[in-house]
């Protein structure tokens, strides 16, 4: 399965400066997998130093949010498309 | 850390912020900053104020949701401008970012911090978030008089 990964601005950088990445996945989390394999800059700000994706990073597939179907192990098909949605947050200390 | 180190910033555009960042006293503001980046500056062209989404803590909180970010993308888009970073208020805190604020950090973007003593928009301050997430880098802020007069985007506020 060829899906289309969308990277954020931010993460371009880290990424050869792409809008977006190809890869062959038949799982969200394959796919992730995958790219962070690719360019291992980026599995720092994906995800925790225990393997789990920052709670602040929000992955779709095509308009759906991946924590709303089978998470990481929701099933991918040809021409699908993953983006990688950042929340922003944050605060003075108290 | 990649990019530019030098976030321009007009007097209008400077005083939207503080201004944000007063009137939602005592809770932190939050908006996005909508410009280019180029090599040697970056350069915030105009404001995309949001609401603050944290609810149950916006003292001192902020949250901008996916749905927010893909508005302030969009609006970006249709300018043709890009979201080089964020904006939010320290209420009655000095601008320096917090441990809260580093670990819920992306790279790249800039990060504007106000403070606000009661009532009253104090220092602004701009930060980057350094290559390996352990620190936040001062950005020097450029407010240039020269360049052209501010308009507000409409925003989701």
């Amino acid at each position: 399965m060829t899906v289309k990964v969308i990277i954020p601005t931010p993460l371009r950088p880290y990424a050869g400066k792409q809008e977006s990445v190809d890869c062959n996945a038949k799982t969200v989390g394959e796919a992730l997998h995958k790219l962070t394999s690719q360019f291992g800059e980026l599995e720092k700000h994906l995800y925790t130093d225990d393997g789990r994706i920052r709670s602040f990073v929000n992955v779709y597939l095509n308009d759906e949010d991946i924590r709303y179907l089978e998470k990481e192990n929701t099933q991918t098909k040809d021409g699908d498309t993953i983006s990688i949605v950042p929340s922003i947050a944050g605060g003075a200390v108290r | 850390m990649n990019g530019s180190a030098m976030l321009a910033l007009s007097p209008p555009l400077a005083e939207q912020i503080r201004a944000h960042g007063a009137e939602t006293y005592p809770n932190e503001c939050c908006g996005a900053l909508l410009g280019r980046d180029e090599e040697s500056r970056r350069e915030v062209k105009e404001l995309f104020p949001l609401v603050n989404r944290r609810g149950d803590s916006p003292r001192n909180r902020f949250s901008i949701t996916p749905e927010d970010f893909r508005a302030a993308e969009q609006a970006a888009r249709e300018r043709g401008l890009d979201v080089v970073g964020w904006y939010h208020s320290h209420p009655d805190h000095p601008p320096l970012p917090s441990e809260y604020d580093r670990e819920h950090a992306w790279p790249w973007y800039s990060y504007v911090i106000v403070s606000v003593e009661k009532s009253q928009a104090k220092q602004l301050r701009s930060w980057r978030l350094s290559d390996d997430r352990m620190r936040f880098v001062p950005e020097e802020v450029a407010v240039e008089p020269r360049l052209p007069a501010a308009r507000e985007a409409s925003s989701n506020r």
